[in-house]
């Protein structure tokens, strides 16, 4: 290849490596401190992947979709049935099919198949539901979250219902996440600069223009629908490694709440902005949280009362979203630092026209 | 016969609670293009206003034992005043904001509503008994129907003729109307948008107080998040009614009442713990049938 070509490889998935190398060091540094503070990273890395996840549809197609935690709760419980002790099995979930029950798998098939049972799930809704746009197609992921829900928190032969499955092998730790988030952050970038992505965020700019374009807008979608949905399972299959405990409530809406706003509050419309916006909100409740527990001023332990690490968090995001309503990125990725500043302003010029 | 008659009744009497607060959820849709997420908090605390705050589990009714031609009143104010401290903060900011940040920001509205109610009355459901008398039942024959579901099919058609007036027959209304219709060009002929949206979020929250009364005083519990499941309920009501129809609202709240007590009552015995998952196919159903909803409103219509 002449230099070139590699420069203009290196500019095309410029922000892609920033976010990777910022995602990267925030680990590596974090991994310096405290075991509250890895605790902390993993989980932030596992809401990293689900935020991309659910950005590489929301932000590419513009449907706004309620659904995707649905999909974290079958990954999660999929993988769960497969690396959960089988004497357990055999007593507790008497309704799974034989090679679960009586088996046990490693950790990666299982988040393999934790992400394939999401993925699949997202096909077949999918298909059904990817001509509703706008708010019709809101309210069916919706509608969707809600029955994985019911079906979840009541299938008691299957998933152990209110007394939740127990013993799931607590194997994700920082830089196991930080592996799939990595992998998550190239899947979501290599798909928004293919062809689909640009057949798909053309028919988010344009839905008539686009399908006039002949982009076949519901086969893009769908193709989007089915892979963020097996991004967002696998996030779930690491989560339930994470957690050790599984319980269908913890998918449901506060999950699709916080997630959400990660990425409005980082933008709607850009990897940087999903990336960005884990990033401000993990802080934003990591400080209230430690006001929360109180700080020594003195000889008293000052602290904010109970329930205050909510509510700021609800303030904050409220904050952030009249002051920049497309969101602290404005709905763009990492600038190319190398164009001349002559061309940076007309071309900012450009957009803000 | 009388089993069917008796879930008819119980059908449109869970369908008027659902009617109303897709009302709710529909008047500010029409205008702001505005999911509000906040009106299920809305109701909770027209609930929560009753009471005395603290954290027993019993509570200790306040405003809830006044007359109710005081309690009433009372309580739409607080929760009037809510709304519209909220438009004023939140919403007002935000009028050209996109649909998605604006349902995020009514999410994040609702979020700090619940851990309010949290910090002040905790988290544990609590008991309250309101209009105790009004679960007697009245005999029609050998149908059996308590007076409160009587009192709620009936201030449901009340408030909904008195809505219906108010947007037909007075100046007010026929803004309203008009805002909804399109907004921009109602501002260009006179109309004052912050004042009908602040119109709009004040009737928004009547309508929530109607709802946690009537739903309270039948459960009789009172949790944090109770507001939530009628919210959802009315969301999806309004959307499969058709968004931005207020016809449509309480065409789609009375048809999920009526799925949701049709399912509870004829599923069969191991099936019945899914009665939502059942609903919400249902639902989903609908919009692939008629994904603009069973009413269509111009408004909504995309023109190239």
């Amino acid at each position: 290849m002449p230099p070139k070509a590699h420069a203009s490889l290196v500019r095309r998935y410029w922000p892609l490596l920033v976010l990777c190398i910022v995602i990267t060091a925030i680990v590596a540094i974090a991994s310096l401190g405290s075991e509250e503070m890895q605790v902390t990273i993993t989980e932030m890395l596992i809401r990293l992947i689900v935020v991309v996840g659910i950005y590489m549809f929301i932000g590419n197609s513009g449907i706004l979709s309620f659904g995707h935690v649905g999909f974290m709760c079958i990954g999660a419980y999929a993988a769960a049935w497969a690396t959960v002790d089988p004497t357990w099995k055999q007593m507790m979930l008497t309704g799974l099919p034989d090679f679960l029950q009586l088996n046990q798998y490693g950790f990666l098939p299982a988040v393999a198949g934790g992400g394939a049972l999401a993925g699949l799930v997202a096909l077949v809704l999918g298909a059904a539901i990817m001509r509703l746009s706008g708010i019709a197609g809101s309210i069916a992921t919706f509608a969707f979250l809600a029955i994985v829900n019911s079906v979840y928190s009541n299938w008691e032969s299957v998933t152990a219902g209110t007394s939740s499955i127990i013993g799931v092998p607590t194997v994700v730790g920082p830089f196991v996440a930080l592996a799939f988030a990595l992998g998550a952050l190239v899947v979501a970038f290599v798909f928004q600069v293919s062809r689909f992505g640009l057949m798909l965020r053309a028919s988010r700019d344009d839905e008539v223009a686009a399908k006039s374009s002949a982009v076949g807008v519901v086969k893009v979608r769908l193709i989007a629908f089915v892979v963020s949905a097996m991004i967002v399972g696998v996030a779930g299959a690491l989560y339930g490694h994470f957690l050790g405990i599984l319980t269908a409530d913890t998918f449901y809406l506060s999950l699709t709440f916080v997630t959400l706003a990660m990425l409005v509050v980082g933008g709607v419309g850009s990897l940087t902005g999903a990336v960005t916006g884990v990033v401000v909100v993990t802080l934003v409740v990591e400080v209230l949280r430690h006001l929360e527990a109180g700080f020594p001023v003195g000889a008293t332990n000052v602290h904010l009362p109970q329930g205050s690490q909510e509510i700021g968090l609800g303030i904050v995001m409220a904050l952030i979203m009249v002051f920049r309503p497309s969101g602290l990125t404005r709905g763009r990725e990492v600038p190319w630092p190398f164009t001349p500043a002559a061309q940076r302003r007309k071309m900012q010029a450009a957009q803000a026209g | 016969m009388i089993g069917l008659l008796q879930n008819l009744v119980d059908a449109a009497s869970l369908g008027s609670l659902y009617a109303l607060a897709a009302l709710g959820v529909g008047l500010l849709f029409g205008i702001l293009r505005l999911v509000n997420f906040a009106h299920g908090d809305f109701i909770s605390i027209g609930a929560y206003a009753l009471i005395v705050p603290s954290f027993e589990v019993t509570a200790q009714l306040f405003i809830g034992t006044w007359n109710w031609t005081l309690m009433i009143p009372t309580v739409t104010l607080i929760v009037v005043i809510v709304a519209l401290i909220s438009d004023a903060l939140v919403f007002r900011p935000l009028r050209r904001a996109s649909a998605p940040t604006l349902m995020i920001a009514s999410f994040a509205v609702s979020y700090v509503i619940q851990n309010g109610i949290l910090m002040i009355y905790g988290a544990r459901p609590k008991a309250a008994n309101l209009w105790a008398g009004l679960d007697t039942p009245i005999m029609f024959g050998e149908l059996r129907v308590p007076l409160l579901q009587i009192i709620t099919i009936v201030a449901t058609l009340v408030l909904m003729g008195a809505l219906t007036l108010f947007l037909k027959r007075t100046s007010y209304g026929v803004m309203m109307r008009a805002a909804a219709e399109d907004f921009r060009m109602a501002q260009y002929l006179g109309v004052r948008g912050d004042f009908v949206i602040g119109l709009a979020f004040a009737i928004s929250g009547m309508l929530a107080t109607a709802v946690s009364l009537l739903y309270l005083s039948q459960t009789g519990t009172l949790s944090p998040t109770m507001g939530v499941p009628l919210a959802l309920f009315a969301f999806v009501a309004t959307v499969i009614g058709g968004m931005g129809s207020l016809v449509g609202a309480v065409v789609g709240g009375f048809l999920v009442g009526f799925v949701v007590i049709m399912l509870q009552a004829y599923l069969p015995e191991e099936l019945r713990a899914f009665r939502d998952a059942f609903a919400f196919t249902f639902v989903i159903l609908i919009l692939l049938i008629r994904p603009a909803g069973i009413i269509r409103t111009r408004a909504l219509v995309e023109r190239v």
